[in-house]
């Protein structure tokens, strides 16, 4: 499809301000955010005013916005990253887009901006193929096609429910593996987008993302914290957490998860050696959640999203509850989530 | 619009990495010019022809390449009565040079493929990026955003499990091809002027469980770990089928790859296909393939390898008896596809004694 078609009414840009001064990223991104309705919720942590540039068509919430739709004790569900969760319960829109306030838009090879919002839409509105893998990657872009030996009854593909992006610069790396590469950028442009394989896990960042919200929503859960994690991207786990939960989600319900472009250009933030110095549970986390995931099967009586979210917060307190408390507060969170998603979309 | 690279005055490179230890496989019917642009990045390495067609024709080899060149008769002296799971008229011939090969790495490319040039210019030394794919770990357990976590300044990105971090033992690095894309005869005829021009810069793990259709136009593999897997199938005269060898080899190889824990590589290197070949006649070819296929994936797709199945052999007869069991029904191709396996298995042993991991 031409990005001309993109119908703007469709989607919510929604950005979790971690940071008060959005001028700076709000400006840099207006090309392409312009004509967009644009949901910016902040930290309830943050203690300063946010700073929001004219000439944007936006809805800014704050913790007495989110309190007030949520209640007191819930709101915690929404600090930190966490907090763009709250603006993907409130949209009423079809699709998603979400990036860090730490990013601004990436120059393609040929040395254009890379125009984020579309891209993601144009991956969110073409079927995905999980079921088979295309060796030249999306079939559907311009220029490319399904491959020889490609089974004809899988060219129609399935609906996708997400759309993974990625980072020019500074790329998602954890904080031992920056700590390692501290000079290391990613200035490697890879012209793809393609489908992630049925059953095949992902770790899913929360940079750069977007998702059909009447697809797959309540299946972004706002659920593993990490004790002590703090404002910076390799303190976190939860997007890691939530796209594991999105993935396995949508394998069970017959949706897709692409991967690829668009890239955004992430900007120097915070010490990774730092970061290194607090324990970090992470590790250990990740590597409980990869069994788990790999042999878990929903139930075929799991059909709509929220039922899947359900069953897998019961199967994440069964089987890793003894584990680790984050599991057992994880699963909870994934019950009250589904909850607060039900009573606030209750119209919808 | 893309071109092929000019390679002319590109140095040979004498320090040429496993020019000892690699053998290149060229099936051919017509003859082997396409060499000449190769030269720099292929000459250090020993060939090995296998000439389909009419054996009285001599192929002329280009001067400076060290090859053993094999055809119909000397393939028929060399396995007798077991010949006949080799294909005649067909590229699937090539897997015989996989067979008499003695070197532990394979790369086979196809007569009418260039060298690419990659988006600075600069020609792509395919060969040389085969090999570093089959020399670095792959990925499937996990899919890592970054692609080829091994390669020059990329990483694991974050949540990538540490204990998969090793990666498994790299069975097979299939390349893709610039200019003529490897279209079926459908999309041939519905988009007869598409060329591909998307030089994508990553080289990726196919994920366990994933099938993915293997084109055998440009492909590289470690012969110790996956040989035997890669046979090429009944084609060509005689046959009801065309244009399914390197599918069918595919499809094997990556079952067993995910059985025995291996990994199978997608990506770069890039070469340039130089010849759309008729779509009318790959039609014909393909035909049946395009309906059997849709029962053909399935069943490798729920195929389930025995515990019991601990070398590619083992797995590849398991694999025959299930071919003969579920497949025959579709057609009894299928039944003397499932004896040629075996035939192939015995051939490959024989001429092999020593590999039986």
């Amino acid at each position: 499809m031409s990005l001309d078609e993109i119908n703007k009414n469709e989607v919510d840009i929604v950005i979790g301000a971690l940071n008060a001064d959005l001028i700076p990223f709000l400006n840099t991104w207006r090309p392409f955010f312009s004509g967009f309705h644009l949901i910016i919720v902040k930290d309830p942590d943050l203690k300063e005013e946010l700073n929001i540039p004219q000439g944007f068509d936006v809805d800014i919430y704050s913790k007495t916005d989110i309190e007030k739709v949520v209640g007191a004790s819930n709101s915690t569900m929404f600090s930190g990253y966490s907090c763009r969760y709250f603006g993907y319960l409130v949209s009423k829109k079809k699709y998603i887009v979400s990036i860090d306030d730490d990013c601004v838009p990436a120059k393609d090879p040929k040395g254009f901006l890379v125009d984020a919002v579309s891209q993601h839409v144009s991956n969110l509105e073409n079927p995905a193929t999980p079921l088979f893998f295309n060796t030249l990657y999306d079939p559907y872009r311009e220029g490319a096609d399904f491959v020889r030996g490609y089974p004809f009854s899988l060219r129609s593909g399935v609906p996708c429910a997400a759309s993974c992006g990625l980072w020019l610069n500074l790329a998602d790396l954890d904080a031992p593996t920056q700590a390692l590469k501290t000079e290391q950028r990613n200035t490697s442009y890879v012209d793809a987008v393609m489908t992630v394989p049925l059953k095949a896990m992902l770790p899913v960042s929360g940079i750069n993302i977007a998702f059909n919200r009447e697809l797959i929503g309540p299946a972004l859960v706002p659920a593993l914290r990490i004790a002590g994690e703090g404002r910076v991207r390799w303190e976190t786990l939860e997007d890691v957490w939530c796209g594991m939960c999105l993935k396995h989600i949508s394998d069970h319900l017959g949706y897709g998860v692409k991967t690829g472009l668009p890239y955004v250009w992430r900007n120097e933030r915070g010490d990774a050696v730092e970061s290194l110095r607090k324990k970090w549970e992470g590790m250990k986390l990740m590597e409980k959640s990869v069994p788990f995931f790999d042999s878990l099967k929903l139930p075929e009586s799991a059909v709509t999203v929220a039922d899947c979210v359900v069953e897998l917060a019961k199967a994440v307190k069964e089987q890793l509850g003894s584990d680790d408390p984050a599991f057992t507060q994880a699963a909870d969170a994934m019950v009250k989530w589904v909850q607060l998603w039900s009573s606030v979309n209750s119209s919808g | 619009m893309v071109e092929p690279a000019n390679t002319v005055g590109i140095p040979l490179n004498h320090r040429a990495l496993l020019k000892d230890e690699l053998d290149i496989v060229i099936p051919t019917i017509r003859n082997l010019d396409f060499l000449e642009m190769w030269r720099p990045f292929l000459q250090p390495y020993h060939l090995i022809i296998v000439q389909d067609g009419d054996p009285s024709k001599t192929i002329a080899v280009p001067e400076g390449f060290d090859y053993e060149l094999y055809n119909r008769n000397d393939i028929n002296r060399i396995l007798g009565p077991k010949a006949s799971c080799i294909s005649f008229k067909d590229s699937a011939c090539r897997c015989f040079g996989y067979m008499v090969s003695k070197k532990k790495y394979i790369f086979t490319i196809d007569d009418d493929c260039f060298v690419a040039k990659d988006p600075s210019g600069k020609a792509v030394n395919a060969l040389e990026q085969h090999i570093k794919n089959l020399l670095c770990p792959s990925s499937p357990f996990f899919f890592n955003t970054l692609y080829d976590p091994y390669r020059e300044g990329a990483d694991f990105v974050r949540g990538y499990p540490f204990s998969l971090r090793e990666g498994v033992s790299t069975a097979v690095s299939h390349g893709l091809w610039l200019n003529i894309p490897d279209y079926d005869a459908p999309t041939q005829l519905v988009k007869p002027k598409e060329r591909n021009t998307r030089y994508v810069d990553a080289v990726m793990t196919i994920p366990k469980g994933t099938l993915f259709p293997m084109c055998g136009m440009n492909l590289a593999f470690d012969r110790d770990l996956i040989g035997p897997a890669m046979y090429f199938g009944l084609m060509g005269d005689g046959q009801p089928i065309g244009r399914y060898d390197d599918m069918w080899a595919g499809w094997c190889v990556k079952v067993i790859c995910d059985h025995l824990g291996l990994g199978v590589k997608t990506g770069l290197p890039y070469i340039y296909h130089s010849k759309a070949s008729n779509p009318f006649v790959n039609l014909k070819k393909e035909y049946k393939g395009i309906f059997w296929q849709e029962d053909i994936i399935p069943f490798f797709q729920s195929a389930k390898l025995s515990k019991e199945a601990v070398t590619v052999q083992q797995c590849y007869l398991e694999l025959s008896k299930m071919v003969k069991e579920k497949l025959s029904p579709i057609d009894p191709y299928f039944d003397k596809l499932a004896d040629a396996m075996v035939t192939w298995i015995e051939a490959w042993d024989e001429l092999n004694p020593a590999t039986k991991a």
